[in-house]
This record gives C-alpha cells, sequence and structure tokens, in this order.
C-alpha cells in the first residue's frame, strides 16, 4: 500500500535555506544538501526546494544546487520557483531534478503545464497552488501568484481541476491564510482540492503540532504533508511526525 | 565498467552517482559499441515506451542489448527499464511498441480502479512495499540479497508489466504489479532504486555484486 508521505521544504535564496514566515521575515537556516541529507536520514520521504531569487546569478545557483543535490541525494526530490518556460524546466530537468513545481507561469498560461508534462511526464510537474479564503466565504479560495502578492480572482478548486485536466502530477496547496501561523493546515481547503481532483495533493502552510499533520492527512485527505520551520528549527524530527502519524492508523515508511 | 545507456533525453545522472555511491564505475553512454563491451548495462527510466523504443532501435541500441543479455550479461532495468524488457508496450504507442523481448508479455496502463471498484490515483508516485510472489524464490534472487519482503522503495509511474514466471515481487495499488522481475541475469525493478535512499543503494550494491561475481 502506497505510504503517505512526509516533505521537508526548503525556501532557498542564493544557494542557502531561508524559511519565510507568511512569505517575509527571512532567517538563514543553513546548507539545503546537508539539510535534505539529514531529513533522508530521519525517513523524509522526499524533499522540496523552492527557490526564491529573483536574480539570473541566484537562479544559476539553484540550477548547480539541482545538480549536486542528484549527485549528494538519493532521494526523490523537486525544485520549485520562477520557472517561466519549458525550456527553464528543462534546464533543471537536466540539472538532475526529478520534479519541477510551477506557479505564476501556469496562471499566465496554463499550456506550460501540457507541454511539460508532454515533455517529462506528468509524474516530473507539480502545480504549486497558493490560495486564500475569500473574506466572509468559508467555503471559496481564490489563487494568489508572484509569492502570493497578487490575486488573480480564480477560483482555487476550479483552478485545481484545471492544472490536473492540463496534466500535472501532484499539487502542492498552500493555504496564504495559515503559512507561518502554527495554527494548522486549512483542513477544509485541503479537502475541497483533494475531492476536486484525482492526482495527489501535497497540503502545505500552517503546520506547528505533530496533530497538525495528522489532521492534513485523515481529515484534510492529502496525499502527503509539508512542513519547513518545524523541521529546519528542530522543532520536530521527521521520524518523530510519521511516528505519530502511524500511532494515529496512517500508513507511514519508517 | 558499467554502460548506464543514454537512448534519448534526461537525467541518468542520478542512477550513475547510486551506482558510484556504493563502489560501481559507472558510465553514461549512448554509443552501441560501448554498451557492447561494457561488463554491465543498466537502462535507466526515463521518458514513454514507444519513444525510447523507437530510440533504441533507431541508434542499434536495441540489438546490441539484446545480445548481450543472451549472452548472459549482468542486466540491470529501472522503472521504464523494467517495462522494455518486455516484448511489448503501449505507453505511447499504435497501439503497442516493442521491448527487448526478453520477458513475453505486454505492459499497459495501470487501472485507476481496483477489482471492487474504488478508485486509486495514476500515476503511482511514491513510496510502496514489495511483496513475496507466490511460487517464486525471493531468497534465490540475488537482487534482493539482505532485503525484507514488505521494504519500501521509490515508485513513479502509471505504466505496469504483467505478471508471469519472471515475476520475483509484487506491490499492491489499483492492482497488484511485478516490482521486481528476473531472467537470468537480466533483472528489473519498478521502483527507482537511485531514489530509495538506504534500501535502494542496497539493491544497486547487489547489483554490483552481481557484476563482481557474475
Amino acid at each position: 500500500m502506497l505510504a503517505k508521505r512526509v516533505i521537508p521544504c526548503m525556501d532557498v535564496k542564493d544557494g542557502r535555506v531561508v524559511k519565510g514566515v507568511n512569505f517575509v521575515n527571512l532567517r538563514d537556516a543553513g546548507d539545503p544538501i546537508e539539510l535534505a541529507q539529514r531529513y533522508d536520514e530521519q525517513k523524509a520521504d522526499e524533499v522540496i526546494f523552492l527557490d526564491i531569487t529573483a536574480t539570473h546569478e541566484g537562479r544559476a545557483t539553484t540550477v548547480a544546487l539541482a545538480s549536486r543535490a542528484s549527485e549528494e541525494l538519493h532521494l526523490p526530490y523537486c525544485v520549485g520557483g520562477g520557472f517561466r518556460t519549458v525550456q527553464d524546466i528543462r534546464t533543471m530537468i537536466a540539472a538532475g531534478a526529478d520534479k519541477v513545481s510551477v506557479n505564476s507561469a501556469a496562471v499566465e498560461d496554463p499550456t506550460i503545464i501540457t507541454r511539460a508534462a508532454a515533455a517529462f511526464g506528468s509524474q516530473a510537474i507539480i502545480c504549486a497552488i497558493d490560495a486564500k479564503q475569500v473574506a466572509g466565504n468559508p467555503n471559496k479560495w481564490e489563487v494568489y501568484v508572484h509569492g502570493g502578492r497578487k490575486n488573480t480572482g480564480i477560483d482555487a478548486v476550479q483552478w485545481a481541476q484545471k492544472v490536473a485536466a492540463c496534466g500535472a502530477g501532484e499539487i502542492l496547496l498552500t493555504s496564504m491564510d495559515r503559512d507561518g501561523s502554527k495554527d494548522g493546515f486549512d483542513i477544509p481547503l485541503t479537502r475541497a482540492i483533494a475531492r476536486a481532483v484525482d492526482i495527489p495533493v501535497i497540503a502545505s502552510g500552517g503546520v506547528g503540532t505533530l496533530e497538525h499533520f495528522a489532521e492534513g492527512i485523515i481529515e484534510g485527505e492529502a496525499d502527503a504533508v509539508l512542513a519547513a520551520s518545524v523541521f529546519h528549527f528542530g522543532t520536530y524530527t521527521v521520524r518523530q511526525v510519521k511516528e505519530y502519524l502511524r500511532s494515529q492508523g496512517v500508513h507511514v515508511r519508517l | 565498467m558499467i554502460a548506464v545507456v543514454d537512448y534519448c533525453k534526461g537525467n541518468l545522472k542520478s542512477v550513475q552517482r547510486g551506482l558510484a555511491a556504493v563502489g560501481g564505475e559507472a558510465e553514461i553512454v549512448s554509443d552501441p559499441a560501448r554498451i557492447a563491451s561494457a561488463q554491465a548495462i543498466v537502462l535507466p527510466g526515463v521518458g514513454a515506451f514507444a519513444d525510447a523504443s523507437a530510440s533504441m532501435l533507431q541508434s542499434g541500441q536495441m540489438e546490441v542489448i539484446r545480445e548481450r543479455i543472451a549472452q548472459g550479461v549482468p542486466f540491470l532495468g529501472i522503472c521504464l527499464g523494467l517495462h522494455l524488457l518486455f516484448a511489448e508496450g503501449t505507453e505511447g504507442g499504435n497501439p503497442t511498441e516493442p521491448g527487448l523481448g526478453v520477458i513475453p508479455g505486454v505492459v499497459d496502463r495501470m487501472p485507476s480502479h481496483d477489482e471492487a471498484g474504488a478508485f486509486y490515483k495514476v500515476p503511482h508516485v511514491g513510496w510502496n512495499t514489495i511483496e513475496p510472489v507466490q511460487g517464486a524464490n525471493w531468497g534465490d534472487c540475488r537482487l534482493l540479497a539482505g532485503i525484507p519482503a514488505g521494504e519500501y522503495f521509490y515508485f513513479t509511474h502509471s505504466y505496469i508489466a504483467c505478471e508471469n514466471d519472471c515475476t520475483v515481487a509484487m506491490t499492491q495499488h489499483s492492482v497488484a504489479f511485478p516490482s521486481v522481475v528476473q531472467r537470468g541475469n537480466a533483472y528489473g525493478v519498478q521502483f527507482h532504486p537511485e531514489k530509495s535512499s538506504d534500501a535502494g543503494l542496497a539493491v544497486l550494491r547487489n547489483f554490483l555484486s552481481i557484476v563482481k561475481e557474475g
């Protein structure tokens, strides 16, 4: 039986791990590969490097990071952030990334998902969705782009269905309301998206306790749970999270 | 030298680095003559069956690999590389394209529902266990030496091989499908050992032992 996944996520800027709280206030959390190897030892199922560098030089650093990761890591990894074209994606996959995640570029032109999936397979293309609840409407969320700064007005559930139809292999769903809050995943959002699509959904944004991880899978119906700072700053090890999940009846690899 | 066969686009470095991590001397090669002189052949999993089949036929790799497998040279097919051990595949085919034909049968899309009608997500992505097949002897499969039944490996695929007497281990998703196959010195794994952490490196180490000890 397929195990539910626990995925540490590293925000990477100029080759170093940082963590944004509500997408601001960056703190240095170290070398991406060293951290990833530590997570591998703790039984992380994969890792995600999110490139939050804006400059051309910074992008080149991230390609070099992907290349180094393919040499030193023996677990799957995804690189996300800043892809504009299929050629950008090709460069990252050629450098060694197993998967890439696409966000803003897909909103501007959803065919980038179709074209990238045709070239590299759906399993290699994750569509990242940053969603924020519409004020006064607890069951409606809209898609934000450009690092959460710009509201597109697109309904998140419909967008999820659209990207799945375009050939995305997974959805990385981040709640803008919960990200950095430590209040737990946005369960209604996660469940709404998980039920709307037939591709895996990775829940992201808001984890503060062990219970939150279990809620994301059991109540949110997510296939994988993602967290950053609770891992980077040593609040929990990945193994502790998985042991807790197993104690709650969730099937995990330990 | 272990030839990691480059049969089109894609990243093969992680396979090469996985073999290097357990002490193997692996080179990424596309030239059929170089493949023919290699001590062992690894066919990694990149792309779709039809593309790989066409590219390997055109380059002459298909014929060389077939010959070397027939001569008993150790072979490891990973993911699509396992698929290519079979006679035919439907992925991207019209309706099927030829594989190496070492193992009979057709590689086809994984169904998205089980027998009871329950829905499963395809592609099958993530960590899953490999389980023994009734009648097959896990203990005799050198690729699995020291690996317990129920060990987790990383999978990412939408197509599956058919079960037959070459099946050594099975994995359960919407249906049970072959996750380790063997015919003589030719092995195939549906999972990615190079992405399966310590358990995956153990499989690559076992393959290296097969290469060294013959």
